[in-house]
C-alpha cells in the first residue's frame, strides 16, 4: 500500500508514458498496417513481395529483438542520433503494424465479391476500389481483431521500459532496485494495465454497436 | 489469387504501368538491400571476424541450447494452452450462469495483465512453496514460464475458439438436438471440430506467438534463445566492439526459421484434415475474432 | 501451393540453421582475445584457498548446502573482472574469487560451487526464497535492501564514476556532465543521483551495462556512469578506446547477500573475508582480476557486522 503511496508520482508518470506510447504507436501501426495491407493485394509484383516480406519479417521476430535492431542496428547503418521514444515508437509501430495489415488483408477478404466487381464495373480504379468500396466496409469486421492488437500493444509497451523510455512497467525495476518487496508494486502496476486496457476494449465494443448499426 | 477480385485482367496499358511499377518497385527494394550491405561494409560488420564468431564451439553450443530450451517450453506450453484453450472455450459457452461468469472472468483478468507480470507472479509462488510441489518444485523457472505461457495464451485460445463456435450455422445444432444428440455430444462431435477447422490459420498465429513469448523468460533469468542471444552479444567482443548486429541478423533468423516451420507444418495439418474430410468444405468463420499480437 | 513450398524451405532453413550449430565448432574464446578474467604468462596468477573441513555452523542455508553437497552462488556473467562468464561457460572476475574464498571457508571445493546468474531486479526474490545460498555481485548494501536480505562485508568500496570515450576531453567529472546524454541500467543508484538537477545530464536508462558502453562507441551517448569497478573492467576490455574519468561521487560498499534470519552464516562469511584479507589473498585476487585494468588497489573497507 505505502508503495504507491509514497511513489504516486513515478506510478503516474509510467501510466501516462504507458497510455502514450500505446497511443502514438497505435496509430503508426494503423497507417503502416493499411497501407501494406494494399501493399499485399496489389497489382504489382514487387510491392506483394515487399509486403509479404515485411509480414513476415516483423511478425515473426521477437519484439525485445527488434528493440536491439532499433538501439543498436538502426544508428550504426542508418541513421544516428534517434531519441530513445523514437525508437521504441519504430520498433513498437513497425511490430503491431504486421498483425494490423493481417487483421485488415482477413478483413478486405470479407467484403462480399460483388462489391467489388461492381466497383470495378462503374470504372473505379485499385486505389479508388479499395478506399472507398472496400476498406470502409472491411472496418467493421477488422474491430474484433484490433481490439486484440492494441491490447497486446498495451502489453507490449512494457519492453520500451528496459529501453529507456519512462512507462508502467519500468517503475517495478526502479522501485523493486530500491529494494522494496517486488509483490506490492507488481499488484499496483498489473491494475493500471487493467485500466488501459479495459478501456481499450470498452472503447472497441462501442465502436462496434454503432458501426453495427450503420452497416 | 484472392485478391484479383479488386482488379481487372490487366488490359495492354495497364500491363505496360503494371511493367514499370515493377521495374521501379524491383530497384527501390534491390536499393534498399544494396545500401544496408553497403552500410554494414563501411561500418566493419561484415568483417569475417566478427563472423567467425560462429565457428566457435561454445557459441554454437549456446545457440543450440537456446534454440532447443526454447522449443522445449515451446511444446508444452503449445500443447496446455491449447487444452486449457477447448477448456475455457466450453466453459464459457456453458449454459450455467456461475460457470461462464468464472470462464468470462478468468479470461478478462489474464488477457489484460502483462505475461511478464503473470510469469513473475507464479515464479514467486512457486519458490515460496517449492517443497510441496515435487516435480514444479524442482525446476521452478520452466514451470512459471510455461504455466504464464499457458494461462495468457490459453484466453486468447479461447476466445478464438468461441468465435468459432459461435460462427457454425445455428441449424446444425438444432438438427443435432433434433436427432437426440446430447449437449456434451452436440459440444464434443459437431462444434468444437468444426470450430477447430475454421479456426485454426488464427490459433497457429497464436501458437507462432506463445514461441516468441518464451523469450520473456528473461525476467525469471530462465536461458532460452534470446537471453543466450544477449548475453553472447555483450561478453564477447570482437575488433573493440560487441557483435550485436552479426548475433541479431542470426539470431533474427533462426526465429523467423522456426516460426514459420511452425506456419508450415500446421498448414499441412490443416491439408491433410481437409482432404480426409468428404463432402461440404467448412464456412469459414464470419468473424475472425481475436488475432495475435503478442505479450 | 505456393505456401506449402515456402514452408517446406522454412523448414529446411530451420533444419541446416540447427544442424549448423549443433556440430562442432572451433573451441576457446569467441573474439579476438579473451574477454575479462586472468589468463597470460607474466600476468599475477589467482591465489588458491585452502578448503576448510568439517565446518559445523547453526545454519539452515548451510547445513542444507552440505547436505547437497554443494553450495549455490549467485552472481553477475556480464561484467569483465567482476563476474564474467566467456563463451565457454567458464566464470572469471573479483566477485567470483570472493565467492570462492568465502566457499572454501565454508568447506566447499571450487567444483563444489554451482554459480547461478541472477539479474539485479531478482536478487532479493531469489536469495530470500533460497533459490541461491549466497550472491556475490556488485550487490550495494542499503537500508530498504536489508529489510529483505543479509548482509556480510562491505568487502569493496566501489562508487560511482564516469566511463567516456578515449578521446574526450569536454567530462571531467559528474560536474561537467551538463546537457551531456548519460546512459546507465534503469533505477541504479548513479542514475539517481547524476539526474539530480545539480548535475543536469540527459540520460538515457537500458537493461544492461554492455549495452550502454556499445552506445558509447557508437557515440549515441556521451558518457556511462556506474560503479568504478565496473566501468574500469570495461575500459581494460578496450584499452585505448574508452577511459574512466576517476572521480567517484557516490559511496557503494559491496556485500555478501544472503538469508535474512541467518545469523550464524553472515557471521562466519565476515569472518571469512576478513581473514582472506589478513592473510593476502584478498589482494592477490584484486591484482588478477580488477587490478589488471590497471586501477589502483585500495585497501578492504572495515567490516560492518549487526
Amino acid at each position: 500500500m505505502n508503495v504507491l503511496l509514497d511513489h504516486l508520482a513515478e506510478f503516474r508518470e509510467g501510466f501516462i508514458g504507458t497510455v502514450l506510447l500505446t497511443l502514438a504507436s497505435g496509430l503508426l501501426a494503423m497507417v503502416l498496417g493499411v497501407i501494406i495491407a494494399g501493399f499485399r493485394v496489389s497489382p504489382v509484383p514487387p510491392l506483394r513481395f515487399f509486403g509479404t516480406a515485411w509480414v513476415t519479417l516483423f511478425r515473426n521476430t521477437p519484439l525485445t529483438l527488434l528493440f536491439l535492431v532499433a538501439w543498436f542496428v538502426v544508428p550504426v547503418i542508418f541513421m544516428p542520433g534517434l531519441s530513445p521514444w523514437a525508437k521504441a515508437l519504430m520498433a513498437l509501430g513497425f511490430y503491431t503494424s504486421a498483425f494490423v495489415c493481417e487483421a485488415v488483408r482477413s478483413g478486405i477478404s470479407t467484403v462480399p465479391l460483388g462489391q467489388a466487381e461492381a466497383a470495378r464495373s462503374i470504372g473505379m480504379t485499385f486505389f479508388q476500389t479499395l478506399r472507398l468500396i472496400i476498406l470502409p466496409q472491411a472496418t467493421r469486421t477488422v474491430l474484433p481483431p484490433l481490439s486484440s492488437i492494441f491490447i497486446a500493444l498495451t502489453k507490449n509497451s512494457a519492453i520500451a521500459g528496459a529501453f529507456s523510455v519512462t512507462e508502467l512497467f519500468g517503475v517495478q525495476k526502479l522501485l523493486s532496485d530500491q529494494g522494496f518487496a517486488i509483490a506490492w508494486i507488481f499488484l499496483w502496476v498489473a491494475l493500471g494495465y487493467l485500466v488501459i486496457t479495459f478501456t481499450i476494449s470498452g472503447l472497441f465494443r462501442l465502436l462496434e454497436r454503432r458501426m453495427g448499426v450503420a452497416r | 489469387m484472392s485478391s484479383s477480385v479488386l482488379y481487372d485482367a490487366p488490359g495492354p496499358k495497364a500491363r505496360v504501368r503494371n511493367r514499370i511499377y515493377t521495374v521501379l518497385g524491383s530497384l527501390a527494394v534491390l536499393g534498399l538491400i544494396a545500401f544496408t550491405l553497403y552500410r554494414m561494409n563501411v561500418k566493419g560488420q561484415l568483417e569475417p571476424e566478427v563472423w567467425n564468431i560462429f565457428n566457435n564451439a561454445g557459441v554454437r553450443t549456446s545457440i543450440r541450447d537456446g534454440v532447443v530450451t526454447t522449443l522445449k517450453v515451446f511444446a508444452v506450453a503449445g500443447v496446455l494452452s491449447l487444452v486449457l484453450g477447448l477448456l475455457l472455450a466450453v466453459a464459457r459457452l456453458s449454459e450455467h450462469k456461475t460457470v461462464r461468469w468464472a470462464a468470462t472472468g478468468f479470461i478478462e483478468l489474464f488477457r489484460a495483465i502483462p505475461l511478464l507480470i503473470t510469469i513473475y507472479a507464479l515464479w514467486f509462488l512457486f519458490l515460496t512453496y517449492k517443497n510441496g510441489l515435487g516435480v514444479v518444485g524442482d525446476n521452478t523457472a520452466f514451470w512459471a514460464l510455461v504455466i504464464g505461457l499457458t494461462v495468457y495464451n490459453g484466453c486468447v485460445q479461447a476466445e478464438v475458439i468461441r468465435a468459432g463456435v459461435n460462427a457454425v450455422p445455428r441449424g446444425q445444432v438444432e438438427a443435432a438436438y433434433a436427432l437426440g444428440l446430447r449437449k456434451s455430444q452436440v459440444m464434443t462431435m459437431l462444434l468444437l471440430p468444426q470450430a477447430v477447422r475454421s479456426m485454426l490459420p488464427t490459433m497457429i498465429s497464436q501458437l507462432v506467438v506463445t514461441l516468441k513469448d518464451t523469450s520473456l523468460g528473461y525476467i525469471i533469468t530462465y536461458s532460452e534463445l534470446l537471453f543466450a542471444a544477449r548475453t553472447m552479444a555483450s561478453n564477447i567482443i570482437v575488433n573493440g566492439e560487441n557483435p550485436i548486429t552479426a548475433v541479431v541478423i542470426v539470431v533474427g533468423a533462426i526465429y523467423v526459421a522456426l516460426c514459420l516451420a511452425l506456419a508450415g507444418l500446421a498448414t499441412w495439418i490443416e491439408r491433410r484434415g481437409r482432404r480426409a474430410k468428404t463432402g461440404i468444405a467448412v464456412a469459414a468463420a464470419t468473424e475472425p475474432s481475436v488475432v495475435d499480437g503478442t505479450d | 501451393m505456393k505456401l506449402r513450398k515456402s514452408a517446406a524451405a522454412a523448414a529446411t532453413v530451420a533444419v541446416l540453421a540447427l544442424a549448423a550449430t549443433a556440430c562442432g565448432g572451433d573451441s576457446g574464446n569467441a573474439g579476438d582475445k579473451p574477454a575479462g578474467g586472468a589468463g597470460g604468462k607474466d600476468q599475477p596468477k589467482l591465489p588458491t584457498y585452502t578448503v576448510a573441513s568439517g565446518v559445523k555452523l547453526d545454519s539452515a542455508t548451510l547445513k542444507r548446502a552440505q547436505k547437497a553437497g554443494k553450495i549455490v552462488i549467485g552472481a553477475k556473467n556480464d561484467q569483465p573482472y567482476l563476474g564474467f562468464q566467456d563463451t565457454d561457460g567458464k566464470r572469471s572476475g573479483f566477485d567470483i574469487e570472493i565467492a570462492k574464498m568465502v566457499a572454501a571457508d565454508l568447506g566447499f571445493k571450487p567444483s563444489q560451487i554451482e554459480f547461478k546468474t541472477i539479474d539485479s531486479n531478482v536478487r532479493e526474490t531469489t536469495i530470500s526464497k533460497g533459490e541461491v545460498d549466497l550472491y556475490v555481485g556488485t550487490y550495494t548494501i542499503n537500508d530498504e535492501r536489508k529489510k529483505q536480505v543479509g548482509f556480510a562485508g562491505p568487502y569493496f568500496m566501489a562508487g560511482a564514476d564516469l566511463l567516456v570515450r578515449g578521446d574526450e576531453k569536454g567530462i571531467t567529472g559528474p560536474e561537467s556532465v551538463k546537457g551531456k546524454t548519460v546512459c546507465s541500467i534503469k533505477g541504479s543508484t548513479p542514475l539517481q543521483e547524476i539526474k539530480k538537477a545539480k548535475y543536469g545530464a540527459k540520460t538515457v536508462e537500458l537493461s544492461k551495462y554492455s549495452e550502454c558502453v556499445q552506445q558509447l562507441l557508437n557515440n549515441e551517448v556521451d558518457a556511462v556512469t556506474t560503479d568504478d569497478a565496473i566501468l574500469k573492467g570495461y575500459a581494460a576490455q578496450r584499452p585505448g578506446k574508452l577511459k574512466v574519468v576517476g572521480k567517484p561521487f557516490t559511496e557503494e560498499p559491496y556485500g555478501v547477500g544472503m538469508n535474512k534470519d541467518d545469523k550464524a552464516l553472515r557471521e562466519a562469511v565476515s569472518k571469512a573475508i576478513e581473514a582472506h584479507e589478513k592473510n593476502g589473498d584478498y589482494k592477490k585476487a584484486y591484482d588478477a582480476t580488477l587490478g589488471l585494468s590497471k586501477s589502483a588497489y585500495t585497501a578492504p573497507p572495515a567490516l560492518e557486522r549487526y
